[in-house]
């Protein structure tokens, strides 16, 4: 992975979205960068924040060096302020608890649309992925945050598959498939930070990171970019930040 | 397809009436249960729809799946909330052609399931997605007697248009697009427990996932549990029993029941064994799979014979790990 300034993507990813957190906010988080961000938000600036995991698991404090390997672990539950049903969490998504979800993507397309379930014809694909998990009950029903790696193949201008729907085709076409709440906010990636324009639900550049030129970001991106009207420079990730973080992943699980 | 597959599918559900008559042939007395995890098996029938509690690599019924492969079940529709390995053994010993869920890998850490993919693009195995508040919907609209559960997720994506058996409509009171999701009731629903009694009175701590819906939608429930307590001992704590015993139709006392996957508060997953089997199947997901089952699923003599495989240092690291979970 992309080595910048003595980090590597995935810290970067993961110090970048936490940012976005504050205190106080109810996070619905998939696994991995996901996990590891909302709990380096709460160890640095947001103890407030309430954590809450599809396997069932509210107000989640992950201990450093014992990442679980999937939301659906005995590791979610220490200290924790609640378990109950992975159907019962899911329904907090859609009674409308939760402030912001937060997921990793494979890929993404200018809408915000995620695909986790196939690479090339659905119908006859090149590869099935995994699928939605939660995925789609959170991006249906909530604001989110997507962390992933910048790659061309992996911003797309349409998705091969819309498993976890953004703005679909933009404007209002998200309201009028039934989908009242919720939608795209931001988009964390190693080059750049971005949100979406409000009419269109395009997604646009709001920073880009230290280092990367428009020329590099659009290179590496399958669609046309937009740009916010001032779109800022990233601040560097802090060593503070690095340390918190390495701390909580010493063994490298999901920061590598 | 036939009607077991359509109704596993959400094609073709049984009539409320139909599914109250295969309650009333169940024996609800308060009898003892216990029987042998080949015995149990038996209770599984070719071509049954199967509920498998637990989720992704947590209080899976890892002993009781083991014991329907080497029974030689073939055709099972399975259902399950998140599947993982359980699935790649599934499909790869012959028994189900055919999995429901949500997300279906090994787990997150080690990328994307060769064997589910072997398996799937090659039009062996069919893998019908749903988003999983919808699995959970359809267990609990079959726990509730009711055909269907409205839902507001999944509206407006693809995972929707390669499932007709979802509905769209508009809701009769307010005018909003809402989504149906059919019942799932299975024939036959496997559940791992940290503890039951003889008459299958269970109690689950820590993560439940579906379990307790998926309990009450099926038409025949196997538990199996870490050890069997007396009665007197759930009477002394009903608020821990989460699934009555007339809900249940075997139990099977069984340690360490979901190696290599994990038991809330008993043990962890055994990694270093899942690392072994997804370096393996992962690399040849025909051959490297034909030597995981026949070294580990048919080769042992018994579950004990399986576990001895597994090792007694990683038993044990992983049992130290899951109890220190009430240390924190």
């Amino acid at each position: 992975m992309l080595k910048a300034q003595g980090h590597t993507a995935a810290e970067l990813l993961t110090i970048l979205s936490a940012r976005q957190l504050c205190d106080g906010q109810v996070v619905f988080a998939g696994v991995g960068i996901p996990l590891l961000a909302a709990t380096l938000a709460q160890r640095l600036r947001c103890p407030g924040l309430t954590i809450l995991f599809e396997g069932g698991v509210i107000g989640a404090f992950i201990e450093p060096g014992k990442l679980p390997p999937s939301t659906n672990d005995q590791r979610c539950t220490i200290r924790a302020n609640m378990v109950l049903g992975s159907a019962e969490v899911l329904l907090l998504l859609q009674r409308g608890y939760v402030d912001l979800g937060f997921m990793g993507g494979a890929q993404i397309d200018q809408y915000g649309n995620l695909n986790s379930s196939f690479i090339g014809d659905p119908r006859n694909p090149k590869t099935r992925l995994p699928g939605t998990g939660g995925g789609n009950d959170i991006a249906s029903l909530a604001k989110m945050i997507v962390a992933m790696k910048h790659e061309k193949r992996r911003f797309v201008e349409h998705v091969d598959f819309i498993t976890s729907p953004g703005f679909l085709e933009g404007g209002q076409t998200r309201r009028a498939s039934g989908l009242l709440a919720g939608g795209m906010f931001r988009v964390v990636t190693d080059l750049a930070v971005f949100g979406f324009d409000e009419e269109k639900g395009r997604m646009q550049v709001i920073s880009l990171n230290p280092g990367v030129t428009r020329e590099q970001l659009q290179d590496n991106t399958g669609f046309a970019l937009e740009f916010a009207t001032h779109p800022g420079v990233t601040e560097p990730p802090t060593d503070h930040e690095l340390k918190v973080l390495r701390e909580l992943d010493p063994e490298q699980l999901y920061i590598a | 397809m036939s009607i077991v597959k359509d109704r596993a599918a959400g094609l073709s559900p049984p009539t409320y009436l139909e599914l109250r008559e295969e309650l009333s042939r169940r024996d609800r007395s308060l009898r003892e249960k216990v029987v042998s995890l080949e015995e149990a098996a038996s209770f599984v029938r070719d071509g049954d729809s199967v509920g498998i509690g637990g989720s992704t690599m947590s209080r899976t019924p890892m002993g009781m799946i083991w014991a329907l492969i080497r029974a030689g079940r073939k055709g099972l529709s399975c259902s399950r909330s998140i599947t993982s390995s359980d699935g790649d053994l599934l499909l790869a010993s012959g028994v189900c052609d055919h999995i429901i869920t949500s997300w279906f890998s090994q787990s997150i850490l080690w990328g994307v399931s060769k064997v589910m993919r072997h398996h799937v693009e090659t039009g062996k195995a069919r893998f019908d997605e749903w988003s999983h508040m919808a699995i959970g919907m359809r267990f609990r609209a079959g726990a509730m007697g009711l055909p269907f559960m409205p839902i507001r997720s999944m509206l407006g994506s693809d995972v929707l248009k390669q499932r007709p058996e979802a509905k769209e409509i508009e809701c009769p009171f307010t005018g909003e697009k809402l989504l149906l999701v059919p019942a799932l009731n299975p024939d036959v629903a496997l559940i791992h427990v940290q503890r039951c009694d003889a008459y299958g009175n269970a109690q689950m701590d820590g993560l439940q996932f579906m379990d307790i819906d998926l309990a009450m939608a099926a038409n025949k429930v196997i538990l199996t549990t870490e050890r069997i307590v007396s009665n007197d001992q759930i009477r002394r704590a009903p608020d821990a029993t989460k699934i009555p015993f007339f809900a249940v139709d075997a139990v099977v006392e069984l340690p360490f029941g979901c190696a290599p996957h994990e038991c809330y508060g008993i043990y962890e997953p055994m990694l270093r064994h899942m690392e072994y089997y997804v370096g393996l199947v992962n690399k040849e997901p025909v051959q490297g799979m034909e030597q995981y089952l026949q070294k580990f699923i048919y080769g042992p003599k018994s579950w004990s014979d399986f576990l001895d495989l597994i090792g007694v240092d990683e038993l044990l690291e992983a049992a130290r790990a899951g109890q220190s979970l009430y240390d924190a």
